[in-house]
């Protein structure tokens, strides 16, 4: 029992890491009917601006507690991550508006494989250790252990989901933004500016991949070059299992993402007889996005593709 | 007489082979109702898409209340004062009526994106004013009851009448109508005309595309008729009614 309510938890940390990707990557779909491959790059550079960031602080002998070094490392990496996203777009994807979209799916391939190269000339090849900054404060939970840290997260993921709806429902950018993501050559006519909604979905959807970045790392206490891809590709998942396009699908997505590796993971020794084991847990991710893919392309909450025509 | 509102001289479009607009002019006063009628092909549209910025055409003048909007982008001329409705509706489906007209008004406001996420008091104050004007454009068109529901939600008359209290949204000087009674009952026309009216007393010029020719008889000022890119008549709906050519064009030759 205690294994479940474990398994439980940890799904839920991980998956509310998997949503706050699965957004940024529904939110450039959902605009300009992009698969932004390189966002996962952007999550892992997240995480490897603050480790450095932090390290730094730490040579330097600057004393203060661990969580305000944390977030002098976030406030570090959000704005690299922003300027980052911003500028994919503009030398990648904004010259290739009108183009077939195969064009901008391969350069997304291209962007995310220049950018873990990149990666590992600044960083080096080798595992990153998080810092050991944040003391491990363990809670017992029904006889299920769970840390500060990843209590942290949980509430952190769903105050920025919550900003970003309410960004997205209640504010004119967000107006614009729907209104682009529906029909943006008439949005152009109200006045919109197209340009400046694609560029602010980009920074918006990258900011929010930095922090997750930092969450990953965190939680697993180490960061790599090439983290990006795997995370990217289950934050993807996630985002085709709630519905390409739609926000809280995403949401839906990530957490239900999560939930199915860690629980599945956490059995998958028991129900195999010992022929697979918990490193495994990988494998659940392309199942749910082959499952999804062959029994509702349009996701648990994505809408039918006519009704978009 | 004061010069007119809107005026194209010498207007060409081609598209490919097709020419699709042949050597179009035409001159809007302030204060009309102008109607642009003929028969199916005839280039009404296209000229639509000329003089809202779709379609750049490839000769001719375009003035618009002394701004030269030749070959210029449609958000310029959105800006400049024209604006318009869609043949075939595209409102924004999945957004609520009160939304659709508050995007109208992005052509006339400032705020930045800035200014959006941090909740700046400026732009909360233009936000709260956006939200009050598009719910007076909702009443002054009649659907302010239907507010909240998604636009795709609405029924068809309606659906009309938010794209024109959209297209209001961007306080235009000249309102381009491309067939907003087609598919509406004697009833709802009736309610169309009257709203048409009543904008016009407003002070909005009206530009419109109609194939109700009963309805374009009682309700314009001018009317011009095009007929395979040429434009084939113009005057006051009687004349055009009995001139030659445009029965002509609509019903044949009669033999000899």
């Amino acid at each position: 029992m205690d294994i479940f309510i474990q398994q439980l938890i940890n799904g839920l940390i991980v998956g509310s890491i998997y949503a706050l990707i699965a957004l940024g990557y529904t939110m450039v779909y959902g605009i300009m009917q992009l698969i932004n491959f390189a966002h996962g790059e952007i999550v892992m550079i997240g995480a490897m601006v603050t480790i450095t960031c932090i390290n730094l602080l730490l040579g330097l002998g600057v004393q203060l507690p661990g969580p305000l070094l944390l977030l002098a490392g976030l406030l570090m990496a959000i704005p690299v991550s922003m300027l980052l996203g911003f500028t994919i777009e503009r030398v990648a994807y904004r010259p290739l508006r009108r183009a077939p979209r195969l064009a901008p799916l391969i350069t997304a391939i291209g962007v995310s494989i220049v950018l873990q190269q990149l990666a590992m000339l600044i960083w080096g090849r080798n595992y990153r250790p998080f810092p050991a900054i944040l003391p491990t404060v363990v809670h017992d939970f029904y006889g299920a252990a769970i840390t500060d840290l990843q209590i942290a997260i949980f509430i952190l993921a769903f105050l920025l989901m919550g900003g970003l709806f309410f960004l997205i429902e209640r504010t004119k950018l967000g107006r614009a933004m729907r209104a682009t993501s529906q029909n943006p050559d008439v949005a152009g006519l109200m006045g919109v500016n197209i340009n400046t909604v694609i560029s602010m979905t980009f920074v918006i959807g990258s900011a929010l991949g930095a922090v997750a970045g930092v969450m990953v790392a965190a939680n697993y206490d180490q960061a790599h070059a090439y983290m990006g891809f795997m995370i990217g590709l289950k934050a993807f998942t996630a985002a085709v299992l709630g519905g390409i396009g739609n926000l809280a699908g995403a949401v839906v997505g990530g957490i239900l993402l999560g939930l199915i590796e860690s629980l599945g993971s956490g059995y998958l020794g028991d129900l195999t007889g010992g022929f697979l084991g918990s490193h495994y847990k990988d494998i659940f991710a392309f199942v749910v996005l082959i499952a999804v893919l062959i029994f509702r392309p349009s996701g648990l909450m994505g809408e039918r593709v006519a009704e978009r025509a | 007489m004061s010069t007119p509102l809107l005026q194209i001289q010498g207007i060409h479009k081609r598209f490919g082979g097709l020419h699709a607009l042949n050597d179009v002019g035409l001159s809007i006063n302030a204060g009309e109702i102008y109607g642009l009628i003929g028969p199916n092909g005839a280039g009404k549209t296209t000229l639509f898409n000329v003089l809202t910025g779709l379609y750049q055409p490839d000769e001719g003048r375009f003035t618009f209340d002394g701004h030269d909007l030749f070959r210029k982008k449609p958000y310029v001329v959105v800006r400049s004062g024209i604006a318009r409705t869609f043949q075939n509706i595209r409102l924004f489906a999945n957004m609520t009526a009160l939304e659709n007209v508050m995007v109208g008004q992005h052509v006339r406001t400032h705020s930045g994106v800035i200014g959006a996420i941090f909740r700046h008091p400026k732009a909360r104050a233009e936000e709260a004013a956006i939200r009050t004007h598009a719910l007076e454009l909702l009443e002054y068109v009649g659907i302010a009851k239907r507010r909240d529901e998604l636009a795709r939600n609405l029924s068809y008359g309606d659906q009309r009448r938010l794209e024109i209290a959209r297209a209001l949204a961007t306080r235009p000087r000249l309102l381009a109508l491309d067939e907003p009674a087609a598919g509406m009952n004697p009833s709802e026309t009736e309610g169309l005309k009257k709203l048409m009216q009543k904008i016009r007393d407003d002070g909005v010029t009206i530009l419109l595309i109609e194939h109700d020719v009963k309805l374009m008889m009682g309700l314009c000022d001018r009317i011009a008729v095009l007929d395979y890119g040429k434009k084939i008549a113009e005057g006051r709906p009687e004349q055009v009614k009995n001139d030659p050519r445009v029965i002509e064009a609509y019903l044949g030759v009669a033999p000899e």
